[in-house]
């Protein structure tokens, strides 16, 4: 079995596909990125993340509409699966009960 | 889409296909497509097409990468060459170190030395206007025995002239003092002693200062000064300190006009921490006409169609209707010495260009660069020769299947490329590791060239090269290799095959103890001129600048308080520091002197405690004393070269005459003589001097601390009553011990540097022979083994073994003695003061040479025979 942990780059990453719906492909996805964490980052990067999010089968893809600045080329559009989004919520509630375990913050 | 909109770059775009997967190109072309055109919509052209190469190169990912096949037979050949040499390497782990490690280390120093010789070359560049500026240079010829002399001292005036009459000619003029000129800079109650320079207005804009806050033209107001970034964040900290008020020598309020990036060291302009308006200096607009007074530089940037050489013969005689009658004789000509000259070509003898210390000090550097990666690479050749005859069987097996020669050439240098490409990335991480400590040991700033695609070119080069010279000779001599005697392992290695071995290894061995003689006279010679002794006590004698006004007209008071206080003994003043050279006369006058003779002598002017403060040593006569208070302006104590010169017995009481209002006189009564001061260079003779008395303060004090305490204490105190009489001065002052070891600063370096070169040099050569031994001794294991079962003792094994390497290295011995005694001879000939080439220190290079050799081979040849003869006779 694959591993099925998130680092907090794939995390960021999935949160972003599914923030950008129809519009998460690689360019996009890395754009987002920067502008959300203010951190720069390669396409490259983006789309080794993607790929192997897919491989742990998180996301599917297929490829969708061209544009002229795109050279007339189409674009591979991302989609969160089922097991994804589960991923995604486990590891929402994994940080919660942290938080709320820590004295100085607990409740607040 | 229209024609003309620009296109993603074309060869980026190639890369990008040849290595991505097809099923990816689409997508991924699509995106990078996109990226560009976006980040063009915010900025440059340029920038958008470095950011696509950017993108591009991190694609190199192993998701996205094709897997490559191919089914030609050359591609199949290098990759059985790659898989061969990765195995051999692996099978020999211990040899594959000592190779790749002794070839990486000379192949760091190498890097190291360019990377020296690269910022020797671009000194200076940093200023953007490089090809363009020019020093105005003074060629005087003084007739007789002082000759022709090229001067960078000029007048004011000067610099006027040459702006005013050819504005066609030069875009700037900049005239500045012609010595950095410290100065006490202070804002509210902070106190800081500067370095810098009084510059013409048109200095920042010439020399492209790096503003950060205000403006270049800053200097336009005689007010203002600009000041470094360094020094800015010392009195302002993280403030725009634009228009805040700095004090010069507690004198002039000046407005901060701007601040500029600190001037990089490989820069003539380093250390400048501050630029104040020339007017400062010459005392008003008057000051700009004096053609008198030779204490400036000038320096000129030429208009862009003015050619250099055109304009350097055009104000060659601009001086001459200027300068005085006597001076004229000397006929002063003018020449331009561009920017790019002055560092390594700016060394002149009777009147003519000279080959530069800098110069020679650089190429010196360069050929040791050269000859350590050359060591490295005979060891690489010797190791992989020594080692390949044991790969003879491949070598058969290989011929008798088909395997042409060339084939087997293409392998062995397959192999030897390999190693030194890798060899290459692990010298750039030891040199990168050991940049910040050689910087500290050159006192540069340098850093790799790493974004220099050229640098890179050239190491690439010269990896290749590498390869293929330590490759060639185990590649054409193994392929020599005739198949049937290979297999059967009866071809021998007669002395033809090992003589080119053995002249290797006394090569290495020449040019390492070589090395370690020279290291050993460099610090000898150091030590020699430390234990000079130099005539006063420089040991708790603090020294210290009286650059703020409020310390005059209260030296009585400071030298009662000072001493009452326990922590000084004595407290003296001079015009000159102990630690340079500067006050010189020739026009002292004495009783049965040779008219014709005029030497000359540092003269520089004391008061009565001086020499107490110092602790000079008398050797006849007695000290200044405010005993005899009415002596001052009349008295003198000479030194003893200045006696030896002036040609007096005894000089007691003698008297000399000099025409000199500052020294008082004319006439002046010898009252002591003083041990010879080394004020100057610990390495050239000593300059005779003459001590004036004065009773007027001069600019530099001389506090003698009180041993008895322990040093920081002592300082505190001093501190404290000083503050208590004069608040408002800064109490800035230099122990006279570090200023003295500042002398030695670049003969240490030297003496470092050799010691590091000898260093890698001999672990070089150790590695080589070491893996040598191993190899000889591995080789003769059973006869070592049927020795031993025949009664040989370990002793007499190990003398077998070691015998064949002492006789190399006293070959070499023999041969670097020589070389060595005529290399250093020449060095220590330019040293005044300087140690004798003691033999022991030719022999003690030889002893060294020899201990190492044997050392290294004795641990080989100890393992072979204590090896019990069972495990190397039980085979076969």
């Amino acid at each position: 079995m694959k591993e099925t942990r998130l680092g907090e780059f794939e995390e960021v990453i999935l949160l972003l596909v599914g923030i950008l719906g129809d519009e998460a492909y690689a360019f996009k996805l890395s754009e987002e990125f920067e502008s959300q964490t203010k951190r720069s980052v390669s396409i490259g990067a983006v789309h080794s993340t993607l790929n192997r999010l897919s491989e742990k089968g998180f996301l599917t893809s297929e490829m969708g509409g061209a544009s002229p600045e795109r050279g007339g080329r189409r674009k591979r559009i991302y989609k969160i699966t089922a097991l994804g989004e589960r991923i995604l919520s486990e590891a929402r509630d994994f940080r919660v009960s942290l938080w709320s375990q820590y004295p100085g913050f607990a409740g607040g | 889409m229209n024609n003309n909109m620009p296109k993603p770059p074309k060869y980026a775009e190639r890369l990008l296909c040849w290595f991505l997967k097809k099923e990816l190109v689409e997508e991924v072309m699509g995106d990078l497509n996109e990226k560009f055109y976006n980040t063009l919509t915010k900025k440059s052209l340029a920038k958008a097409k470095r950011n696509y190469w950017y993108q591009v190169l991190f694609y190199c990912r192993p998701f996205a990468i094709k897997n490559y096949r191919s089914n030609s037979i050359y591609f199949m050949m290098y990759k059985s060459y790659f898989k061969i040499s990765y195995r051999n390497l692996l099978k020999n782990r211990g040899f594959a170190f000592i190779n790749i490690g002794g070839l990486a280390l000379g192949m760091s120093v190498a890097i190291l030395m360019a990377t020296w010789v690269f910022d020797e070359f671009s000194f200076n560049k940093v200023h953007s206007n490089y090809e363009k500026i020019a020093q105005v240079l003074r060629l005087n010829n003084w007739g007789g025995e002082f000759g022709t002399s090229v001067n960078g001292s000029n007048v004011t005036g000067l610099g006027t002239l040459l702006k005013e009459t050819y504005p066609d000619k030069f875009k700037h003029v900049l005239t500045t003092n012609f010595r950095i000129q410290e100065v006490v800079l202070s804002s509210g109650t902070d106190h800081f002693s500067q370095q810098g320079y009084f510059m013409s207005p048109d200095g920042p804009e010439m020399l492209s200062f790096d503003m950060l806050y205000g403006t270049r033209s800053g200097l336009k107001n005689k007010n203002s000064i600009l000041i470094c970034q360094s020094l800015a964040h010392k009195f302002f900290g993280d403030q725009d300190p634009v228009n805040k008020v700095v004090r010069l020598n507690s004198r002039f309020d000046l407005r901060v006009a701007g601040v500029y990036s600190d001037f990089p060291p490989n820069s003539t302009f380093a250390g400048t921490t501050y630029t104040a308006p020339l007017e400062l200096f010459t005392g008003g607009t008057e000051g700009l006409e004096v053609w008198d007074n030779y204490n400036m530089k000038i320096y000129v940037q030429l208009q862009e169609n003015a050619d250099m050489e055109n304009v350097s013969s055009l104000i060659r005689n601009a001086m001459l209707p200027h300068v005085e009658a006597d001076r004229e004789e000397t006929k002063p000509t003018l020449f331009l010495n561009p920017m790019k000259k002055w560092h390594l070509y700016s060394q002149f003898e009777n009147g003519t260009r000279v080959k530069s210390d800098r110069m020679k000090m650089t190429q010196l550097l360069a050929s040791i660069g050269l000859f350590v990666l050359l060591l490295a690479c005979i060891n690489f050749m010797n190791l992989s020769t020594a080692r390949s005859e044991q790969r003879a069987k491949e070598i058969g097996v290989r011929k008798s299947i088909g395997s042409r020669r060339k084939q087997l050439i293409s392998q062995f240098l397959t192999e030897s490329i390999l190693l030194s490409i890798f060899s290459f990335f692990i010298a750039l991480a030891i040199a990168w590791v050991l940049l910040p400590w050689f910087n500290s040991l050159t006192g540069k700033e340098m850093v790799l060239p790493l974004y220099n695609y050229k640098a890179w070119l050239i190491g690439i080069c010269i990896t290749l090269f590498t390869g293929l010279l330590s490759g060639s000779y185990p590649a054409f001599y193994l392929s020599s290799f005739n198949s049937l005697h290979a297999l059967k392992g009866t071809f021998k290695v007669g002395w033809k095959g090992t003589l080119p071995r053995k002249i290797l290894v006394v090569f290495q061995f020449t040019v390492s103890t070589m090395l370690i003689i020279s290291t050993l006279l460099v610090f000898t010679q150091i030590q020699h001129a430390k234990d000079r002794s130099i005539g006063y006590q420089r040991e708790g004698l603090l020294v210290l600048p009286k650059g703020s006004p409020d310390l005059y007209d209260k030296y009585e008071v400071l030298r009662n308080e000072l001493k009452r206080s326990g922590a000084v003994l004595e407290v003296g003043e001079a015009n000159y520091p102990l630690t340079n050279t500067l006050g010189n006369n020739n026009e002292i006058e004495w009783e049965g002197k040779d008219p014709d003779f005029s030497p000359t002598f540092n003269t520089i002017r004391v008061n009565f405690d001086y020499g107490k403060t110092i602790n000079w040593e008398l050797i006849a006569g007695r000290d200044f004393s405010r005993l005899y208070p009415g002596e001052a302006q009349q008295a003198v104590i000479i030194t003893d070269s200045a006696r030896a010169l002036m040609g007096f017995e005894d000089p007691i009481g003698k008297s000399i005459h000099f025409e000199s209002e500052f020294y008082g006189g004319p006439d002046f009564t010898i009252v002591g003589v003083v041990k010879d001061m080394v004020k100057g260079s610990p390495f050239e003779k000593v300059r005779p001097a003459i001590m004036f008395l004065t009773e007027k303060e001069s600019f530099w004090m001389f506090m003698r601390l009180n041993p008895g305490l322990p040093i920081s204490q002592a300082i505190t105190t001093a501190e404290e009553v000083f503050h208590s009489v004069v608040p408002n001065a800064p109490f800035e002052y230099k122990f006279m011990e570090d200023e003295y070891a500042k002398k030695f600063r670049s003969e240490e370096r030297i003496g470092s540097m050799a010691l590091f070169f000898t260093i890698v040099a001999i672990f070089i050569s150790c590695l080589g022979l070491y893996g040598l031994a191993a190899y000889m001794a591995n080789k003769r294991m059973k006869e070592i083994g049927i020795r031993k079962v025949l009664g040989a003792s370990i002793a007499s094994l190990w003398q077998m073994l070691s015998k064949d390497f002492i006789k190399l290295a006293l070959i070499a011995i023999c041969m670097a003695t020589p070389l060595a005694y005529y290399f250093l001879n020449n060095w220590l000939g330019q040293f005044e003061y300087r140690t004798d080439l003691h033999w022991w220190i030719l022999a003690a290079g030889g002893a060294v040479g020899i201990l190492i050799t044997l050392l290294t081979v004795s641990h080989q040849a100890v393992k072979a025979a204590v090896t019990n003869p069972v495990d190397s006779l039980r085979s076969e």
